[in-house]
């Protein structure tokens, strides 16, 4: 049961949005319905489940104490990992994560980290020598299009859910007392992504048409606006000129979604 | 806070959850809640979160492991790192292999593999919390799927534990009664044949206890089914019902 | 000699269905005098034998069947097609060129590549080797124009409707032509893509709602109510 799309297909959905629509009806700027629930995942220090029409990820936010890096001994550390479970998808295989898992993870990542979303100096537990480590876990649970988004938004709104335990030092031995702060955050790092599709910039790609475009642009933004992510994904290329055009049109989406998220 | 529990039963017979010694935890089962997969399903028993999803039948890659004479069953069971108190590190463990080749076990005879020569059926099932016993929901919840895939299927296939806590035997036991108690055993049941396709013990128990823990455990099994069949059915008669209310 | 169920009744893999002197019709199966249910769906018996009218089933190739498949690959000589089932098809060049063709790949790219869609009928099955394709019938062949929905192969029946009353209906209405594949796979052509969508919404509907009954009522009202709301605002 393979999930190619049919030429046919393929011609409605180009022929669509010269048009200025697409298949679901939406314009080329919008974005399919967002859901979002958090802590649903009690084991975990926090979590949060989005629905960006039928894509669904889950991530889960696990806090555990470890040692800081050496060039960074007054930080706590972030780490992201992201996984495309096979029952997402029928294209995903079984195994350790391939290059299309890992660059989901690190582009989420970057979104994080580079806006300073999590206040790492405060989860400095005993500077040099104990931190407290967050590890981000990003599961896709059912792809239907554009996981990057879809993940940073469960990422952050999972970050927003993740409370740290509390705890004293006591005779150089950290010890967990009753009791969670929530987690420090500084940012909430807002994601767009958009696909070219003949020239036209569409946002949010959904299933298909991730399968007719010819390239990705994904771009991260801090709550002043300012760019602290960017990627180019797929074989095709970009203009100088759509570049501009689509961080325009991302920055624009990135500050209604920060509307509707709240942050 | 992680310190041992002395007593798993108090004086009053109740467990530290609040429940009899032959209480089930609560279920909640969802079918077809996937888009992507063939049938899916998925179960919350306790604190169990798990999603199965079944694939097939479809060809096998590569082709040299489908089989000539019947279509072969696959199944993958996995834990997310966040699924347990310490994060779980995303490669397989051990012990998601066992339980990835028990469970598959335990479905196998309830699928008609003879149908469809050279061909393969992938179940992948996520444990999204665990909480003991985790996987007999995933048999649960994993036999929903195959058969929400349109699998024909002898019977379904519905598993639940019991166990040894404190010197009583116990039903369907969480993770505290499973880490600190004496035994647990796991059963898998085919309901309507009335047949047994999983079973395994942890720990130790006198025959007599044995017995009284499987045959309690089956009927925790058949507890469950009449909650297996309620989810196949409710999908479908959701929508006749919103067809009258809708004017 | 008892049955266990209600005709319609919804019954689950495993449910015992009927004990004695009964037939294992669609989708059941026997054992030791007992027949069972195989698969989800509604329970029925005609005479002495027990079917299943599958809710949730997937298409079986049969020798005959007039099915709507997508190309995958173009090979050596000829071209795997996707038809819906546990096993890929196979066209042979042979069966689609007019002519003995010579091995050469771009030839046969030019006449059929990957993600064309085509109407074909199955010629040959059997449990050891993958269903074969022919075109080369009246009817058959590539597709050019349309839109494809998919369905339970199970409720194919249903969208032709009894003596084809479902269907003649939907086309009236909506003024398209309808290719129904027997692997559930439906073509829609019509004269522009709105009326497609209109027929595709009705035969989604039908799917959703098969095992009700005054259904085609309910879907002509359904089709005169879209067009209603649809008639004002057309450009």
């Amino acid at each position: 049961m393979s999930s190619l799309v049919t030429r046919v297909r393929l011609q409605q959905i180009e022929k669509m949005i010269e048009k200025g629509k697409r298949l679901d009806g939406r314009g080329l700027g919008d974005y399919r319905e967002i859901k979002i629930e958090q802590g649903l995942i009690e084991k975990a220090e926090g979590s949060a489940r989005v629905l960006l029409g039928k894509t669904e990820v889950l991530v889960g936010v696990k806090v555990e104490t470890g040692t800081p890096f050496p060039d960074t001994p007054n930080d706590g550390v972030m780490t992201v990992n992201a996984e495309l479970v096979p029952l997402a998808s029928p294209t995903f295989e079984p195994g350790p994560p391939d290059e299309n898992s890992i660059e989901l993870a690190r582009i989420v990542d970057r979104g994080i980290r580079e806006s300073k979303a999590i206040d790492t100096e405060k989860l400095c537990i005993e500077p040099g020598k104990k931190v407290f480590v967050v590890f981000v876990d990003v599961y896709v649970l059912n792809h239907d299009g554009n996981l990057i988004d879809a993940s940073a938004l469960a990422a952050v709104s999972a970050l927003l859910n993740t409370k740290m335990p509390n705890y004293e030092v006591k005779d150089g031995e950290v010890v967990i007392k009753q009791g969670y702060t929530p987690l420090p955050m500084k940012s909430h790092p807002v994601t767009v992504t958009l696909g070219k599709i003949n020239g036209k910039l569409i946002v949010d790609p959904w299933l298909e048409e991730e399968q007719v475009m010819d390239s990705r642009l994904t771009m991260a933004f801090n709550d002043e606006g300012n760019i602290c992510a960017t990627q180019k994904g797929g074989a095709g290329y970009f203009t100088q000129q759509q570049i501009l055009e689509g961080m325009k049109l991302a920055k624009e989406k990135a500050a209604e979604l920060r509307k509707q998220m709240k942050w | 806070m992680n310190e041992k529990p002395e007593k798993l039963i108090n004086k009053k017979g109740l467990r530290l959850d609040g429940r009899k010694a032959d209480e089930l935890r609560p279920v909640k089962i969802e079918v077809g809640i996937l888009s992507n997969a063939d049938g899916s399903a998925y179960i919350e028993h306790g604190k169990n979160k798990i999603l199965a999803a079944a694939f097939g039948p479809r060809e096998m890659h590569p082709k040299h492991l489908s089989l000539p004479d019947r279509m072969v069953l696959r199944c993958r069971y996995h834990m997310a790192p966040f699924s347990v108190g310490e994060r779980k590190s995303p490669a397989p463990s051990r012990r998601e292999i066992e339980l990835s080749k028990v469970i598959r076990q335990s479905l196998e005879p309830s699928v008609f593999v003879e149908y469809y020569p050279r061909t393969g059926v992938d179940v992948f099932i996520e444990v999204l919390q665990a909480d003991g016993g985790t996987r007999c929901a995933s048999i649960t919840a994993a036999s929903l799927a195959l058969a929400d895939a349109g699998i024909p299927m002898r019977d379904l296939v519905v598993a639940c534990a019991a166990g040894k806590v404190d010197d009583t035997v116990v039903l369907d036991l969480f993770d505290t009664e499973d880490k600190v108690g004496c035994a647990d055993v796991p059963v898998a049941l085919m309901p309507n044949l009335n047949v047994v396709t999983l079973l395994q013990m942890d720990g130790i128990l006198a025959p007599e206890e044995f017995e009284k823990a499987v045959d309690m455990a089956i009927g925790g099994c058949r507890d469950i089914y009449t909650l297996q069949k309620e989810a196949l059915k409710t999908k479908y008669m959701l929508i006749g019902q919103e067809e009258e209310v809708e004017e | 000699m008892p049955t266990y169920f209600e005709k319609k009744q919804l019954v689950t893999p495993g449910e015992l269905l009927a004990e004695g002197d009964y037939l294992a019709g669609n989708n059941t199966y026997a054992e030791e005098n007992k027949v069972y249910a195989s698969r989800i769906g509604l329970a029925d018996s005609d005479n002495k034998r027990v079917n299943v009218v599958a809710l949730r089933s997937f298409y079986f190739p049969k020798v005959g069947d007039v099915v709507i498949g997508t190309v995958l690959e173009v090979g050596f000589s000829g071209w795997t097609v996707d038809i819906k089932a546990p096993y890929t098809a196979l066209l042979r060049a042979s069966d689609v060129l007019s002519r003995p063709f010579k091995p050469q790949n771009d030839e046969l790219s030019q006449v059929l590549n990957g993600g064309d869609l085509i109407v074909a009928k199955i010629a040959s099955y059997d449990r050891a080797h993958d269903p074969q394709l022919t075109v080369g019938e009246p009817g058959l062949g590539k597709i050019t124009r349309g839109q494809i929905i998919k369905v339970t192969p199970s409720k194919v029946p249903r969208v032709i409707g009894r003596k084809g009353s479902m269907i003649s209906m939907i086309k009236q209405e909506t003024g398209c032509q309808i290719i129904l594949g027997v692997n559930g796979v439906i073509l829609v052509t019509g004269k522009n893509p709105e009326d497609e969508d209109l027929a595709m919404a009705a035969i989604q509907k039908i799917e959703e709602e098969s095992h009700t009954s005054g259904l085609t009522d309910r879907i002509t009202q359904f089709l005169k109510e879209e067009k209603e709301k649809t008639g004002g605002k057309q450009e």
